[in-house]
Order: structure tokens, then sequence, then C-alpha cells
């Protein structure tokens, strides 16, 4: 969800960061070093959030600055992130830390199917459903917001009015590498209980991605679209608890199916809703 | 030694270039520096690897220890050990260059890297390669085994703990992929609670994962909250990395029966026992067997199999936790009075799931059949498919 958020952020502005992976991958390990060094989750979501900006930057100068591929920098980023934090995460893999704990909301968490799938989360969970219409309103009812978008629509226009498509691009990147990067310190720090191991985003990051598109690049569809695929794996579990046969590899690879199915259902007409500026998606320097 | 991920990477990408220079120049069999002639006779270096890190509280923290073993056991031989190699080629890259720098004993130790290991070890005929878990094909060459132990004995033993502790009668299994292995092991701490609370169930759910079924922490937080929501009170897995189930578990104040290793510290409350690896003293004397130079035509040069019949089962009983009583604590010790007797828990009369007869009263399966178990037994809700 978070990492959604952030991607439609810099999309939004008119770089596509298929980096959003990496920037799970260091925030969730970001958080976790960080709780483990100072005992309190909420500085570990700081510190989730630094490592995801802080790995957004590089590609924010490098296509942004240095106008290079967005896809070849997005990736390479990845991998990196993969690397390096194996390497420098084996250390933490053992460890116990302090961690978000879910808290149902009295009342709402005891209506019947809707409470417990929606009211009973960890504070993060929470804090999304405040963040995505706040971005929302923020995209398309600020002066913030137009400035963004218009980076995104007509960069050319921006200049105009005298302000840095440069800055504004590289300012858009880090605050969607930072949000994704809250998004994987929520997993290291309340999905799985205080958890670091290799891979733990396990390409959740590149789900984002997608379901930003999906989204329309809106933030309240981006939200709803993290709960379809919320609810569609809980779904598998659920099934599998009540014996009924469901086929190993088909949920395993549901969350890249479905995502595979929007796409093709959708198809085209994503595009009309898509930033201008993200059809030029090979040169991103250039701003006329 | 130990080798990082990345040190891995360059090393095995030296390692190729170096083998295909190699392999023009020379047979591709002399490529180790043996001291006798039997395979892995008079070795100085043992490679061992893994297919996670070295202390997920599971399998292969396990396999750490085994290691750390022969170390103390053997000070002149380096062991180099390498972590979180994958079940593909790096497996591959990964032994060869354990062979180039001069191992030649070779432990490959996840399910997954059989294969690798059989290539190998065709590769290097003066190597031993001995497989953790796999059943090799007849005829077995002459440098390889594999070695396991009887899992389910003590995972029957834990099926008591967790029979004996629920209220709920329902027990809760997350496992990775449906192999024999893992389904003896359910099936066999179905059988366990069975004999104390005969009504009890087991909900056996899967992790499928497109990255690691075996380890895939936020797949199993979805899966364990899908368990404690349908009433489940004791859970157990078959996983690699166990840490976010037990924590969860834990957490939800229900009670937990550990797999692969000690994690009552995760568990201080609703730790009840479990099972363990003990891999010490296999290591060892499958290190003497080899560079004692009489691995061919040993015990080991086969699929071996250790039970608590032999005295020799890998797979020993985790200590209990604070909750067990001692009239529970009796009942154990009477399963493993039976169980070193020779008794199976896979003694008829036995039923599937369906109700259909699969072991007739007053036979019980052999070892071979155990481990090409395709089915749950009745009381395990849950599907192999």
């Amino acid at each position: 969800m978070y990492a959604g958020l952030g991607e439609t952020i810099s999309e939004r502005a008119g770089v596509i960061n298929l980096g959003t992976e990496g920037s799970m991958l260091v925030g969730a390990l970001g958080g976790y070093v960080a709780t483990s060094a100072t005992g309190s989750p909420r500085l570990g979501v700081l510190g989730g959030a630094a490592l995801g900006a802080l790995l957004a930057s590089v590609h924010a100068v490098l296509v942004v600055l240095r106008g290079a591929n967005q896809f070849a920098s997005g990736l390479a980023l990845v991998f990196l992130a993969f690397g390096l934090t194996a390497l420098y995460g084996a250390p933490y893999v053992s460890g116990t830390i302090n961690f978000f704990q879910t808290w149902a909301i009295p009342g709402l968490s005891s209506i019947p199917l809707v409470g417990p799938v929606l009211f009973d989360h960890d504070p993060l969970t929470y804090l999304g459903y405040l963040a995505a219409p706040l971005l929302w309103w923020v995209l398309f009812r600020t002066r913030a917001g137009l400035i963004v978008r218009t980076a995104g629509e007509r960069a050319d226009a921006l200049e105009v009015h005298g302000y840095s498509v440069v800055k504004v691009r590289c300012a858009a990147v880090a605050v969607g590498g930072a949000l994704a990067g809250v998004g994987g310190a929520q997993i290291s720090l309340a999905l799985t209980q205080g958890t670091w191991y290799e891979n733990v985003t396990a390409g959740r990051g590149f789900i984002a991605v997608a379901l930003v598109i999906f989204a329309m690049w809106n933030p309240i569809l981006v939200l709803a679209g993290s709960y379809l695929f919320g609810v569609a794996l809980s779904l598998g579990s659920a099934l599998q608890t009540q014996g009924i046969a469901v086929n190993q590899a088909i949920l395993g690879a549901l969350p890249f199916v479905l995502t595979l199915a929007i796409l093709a259902i959708l198809g085209k007409r994503t595009l009309l809703a898509a930033p201008d500026e993200l059809l030029r998606v090979l040169d991103n320097s250039k701003t006329t | 030694m130990r080798i990082g991920r990345t040190r891995v990477g360059l090393l095995a990408s030296i390692a190729a270039v170096g083998m295909a220079l190699a392999a023009c120049s020379s047979p591709a069999t002399s490529s180790s520096p043996s001291g006798g002639t039997a395979p892995g006779q008079g070795a100085t270096k043992v490679g061992i690897i893994a297919v996670g890190p070295k202390d997920d509280y599971g399998y292969n923290q396990a396999v750490f220890q085994g290691a750390q073993a022969i170390r103390k056991a053997y000070p002149n031989v380096e062991v180099i050990d390498a972590y979180s190699i994958p079940e593909n080629d790096s497996a591959a890259t990964t032994m060869e260059q354990m062979i180039s720098d001069g191992a030649t004993i070779i432990f490959a130790t996840s399910y997954g890297h059989l294969q690798t290991a059989l290539k190998v070890a065709k590769a290097h005929p003066d190597v031993v390669v001995v497989h953790q878990g796999g059943l090799i094909p007849t005829p077995i060459p002459a440098n390889v085994g594999s070695y396991f132990g009887a899992v389910y004995e003590p995972v029957y033993l834990g099926g008591i703990l967790a029979g004996a502790a629920t209220t709920s009668d329902k027990l809760g299994y997350v496992y990775a992929i449906p192999i024999p292995q893992t389904l003896a092991n359910i099936n066999a701490f179905e059988l366990g609670a069975q004999s104390v609370t005969p009504q009890s169930q087991t909900i056996a759910v899967s992790t499928p994962s497109q990255t690691n079924p075996w380890c895939d922490p936020p797949v199993q937080a979805d899966k364990i909250a899908a368990l404690l929501s349908q009433g489940v009170d004791v859970v157990t897995q078959h996983q690699d990395c166990t840490k976010t189930i037990i924590q969860a578990t834990e957490n939800a104040g229900k009670y937990t029966v550990g797999y692969h290793a000690d994690a009552s510290s995760l568990a201080p409350k609703g730790w009840l026992g479990g099972s363990e690896w003990n891999w010490g003293p296999l290591y060892v004397d499958i290190v003497k067997t080899a560079i004692d130079g009489k691995f061919t035509g040993s015990t080991y040069n086969a699929n071996y199999r250790a039970n608590m019949a032999s005295g020799k089962n890998p797979f020993i009983s985790s200590a209990y936790g604070p909750s067990v009583t001692a009239q529970t604590k009796a009942l154990v010790d009477a399963a493993t009075a039976k169980l070193k007797s020779g008794w199976t828990p896979f003694t008829g009369p036995l039923y599937k799931q369906d109700g259909t007869l699969i072991v007739p009263a007053g036979t019980s399966l052999t070892v071979d059949q155990i481990e090409t178990m395709d089915y749950f037994v009745k009381g395990v809700v849950g599907t192999t498919k």
C-alpha cells in the first residue's frame, strides 16, 4: 500500500521507478536495524523511510539528472538492494526486536466479516487509511500537488512558470522512495512480528508498480487495490484451513496472475489516465 | 572459512573460467588433490552448503551447528561452509569452487540441492558427496550417499504434547510443499495427538511462494492468521525459518511445538517442546568414515536413515516448556520407549482422510513406504494437491 502510494507520487511527476521493490527491501532492513538499535519501532519506520528515500535518490540522480534509462536504472537498483541487504542483513536474521502489535479498534473490529478485515491491524495500516486520502488531497487540491502533476503532464509549462522540473521530479522520486521504505518497514516491523530475512519483500514492490497503473494513478484506488490483493491472498489461506484443494502453484502465483489479468482487461484504457510525460518513458532528461 | 554471498559469486565466476580452461588441457576427473585413492580419503577440507542463513532458528542453523561439531572434532580439517545458496546453478558453482579449493568431502544440505549434488559427484569421482534428506536412485555411485533421520518419530512425540495441551481440539500445521517427508511429519503429528485426544484435528496449510516456500515470512504471517481465526490453539510447522510463526503464536497466547531447532526463547510461555536436529555426531562420523578411506561400501554410501531404535536418530526431542505436566511427560516417555523398541507410528490400522484403510491392523509401513507417502491420514484437514 505505502509502496503503491509512493510510486503514485513518482509517476505523477513523470518518473517510473521500478526500484520500488529495492526501496521496500532496504526499508525493511533499515526499519529492522533502526528498531534494533533504538528499541522503538516508530524510529524504525523513520529509518526505513530514510533508506528507501536514499535508494530512490540514486534513481532520481541517474534518471532525472543524467537522463539514464529509467527501466534499466530501476531494475539495477532492485538487484543492488537485494545484494546489499542480503550481505548487511545477515547478522540481523536471528535477532528479536520490539514490533508493532495489531490493535483491534474496539467496536468496529467486532462487525462480522468487515470488522476483522478492516479494523484488526497494526498502526501502520490505519495510518495508511489516512495517508491515501491525504495524498489524494495534496495531489489534486493543493498547489504543491498541482506542481507535481504538471511535472508529469506538461513539464515545459512548469518551466515556463519558473519552476525546476528537475527539482520537482527528484523530490517526488525521493518521497516516493521514502513511502516504499515505510512499506518495507511495515513488513519487517509489523506483518512478520519483527523479522528480517533476505528478500523478505519477495516481489511485493513490483506488484505495487503494477497496482499504480490499474489504479489509474489515483491514491484512493491504490488503497482499494491493495485491499483487493490482500483479500485475494487471505481467501487462499482461508480455503486451505477448510481443507479445500487449492493448487499450490496457482496460489503462489495469484498476485501476479491477478495483476496480469487486470492489466489485460484494462489494456490501453489506462493510457488515457496516464500522466502525459510518462508516455515519453525513454527520455526524462529533456523537458521540451 | 565462511563465504558470504558476494564472494561466492565472484569466486564462482573465477572458478567457472578456471574449470573451462582445465577442461581444455586435461581430463576433468583429477581436479582435487586427494591424499588417498578412495573417495574422500585423507580429506583436509570439507565443504558444506545450506540454502538459508546460519541463524534462522531452523534447519540451516542446525547445519551450522553440525559444521561446528566437525571443526571441534577435527581441528586440522578446514570446514568451508556457505549459506544462503539457492537451489539452482549457484549450488553447482559453489560446490565446484569448494572442490577446486581442495575440499574432498561435500555436504549438500537442502532438499533441492540433490540433483546438482549428483551432477557434481559424477564429475568428481574422488570426492565424497553426501546429500541431506534426498532419496538417491540405485545403483548409488561409489562416492555418493544420502543421510537423514526418522523425523516423524520425535514429531509423533510432539503430537502427543499438542494433543494433551489443546482445548479446542484444533491443531495448526504450517508446511511448505507437499513432499513425502512433510506429509509423513503432518501425519505423525496428528497420530500422536490422536493417541491422547482422539477427536483432535490437524489443520495443515501450505506456504506457496514464488521466491522461497521454505521461508517467506509475510506469507507465513498470513497463514498463521488464518489458522488462529479457525480456533487453532497449538501450532507447529515444517519451514526453514520459524521465527514469525512462533512469535505470532506466542503473541496470540497459544502453544508452540517446535521443529528444526530449539526456539523456546521466542515463546517463553507457549513453548511445549518439539524436535530439533543434532547433526554433530552424524556429520563427524561421515567425515571420519571418508577420511579413513572407508566411505565406499559403508552405511553412508547408501540412503542412510537413522531411527530411534538404532539410538542414532539425529532428530531429537527438544526440552519441555513450562506448562507441560508430569502426566503428559509420562505419556511421551511411554511412546519413546515404544519407538526405541522399533515400533513405528505408522502401524495399522491407519485410515486415509476419506476413511479408506491404508495400513491394515498388524502391519506397519516400511521406511521406503514412509518416504514416498502421498496422502494425509484421517484427522488431518488439508489437501495434498
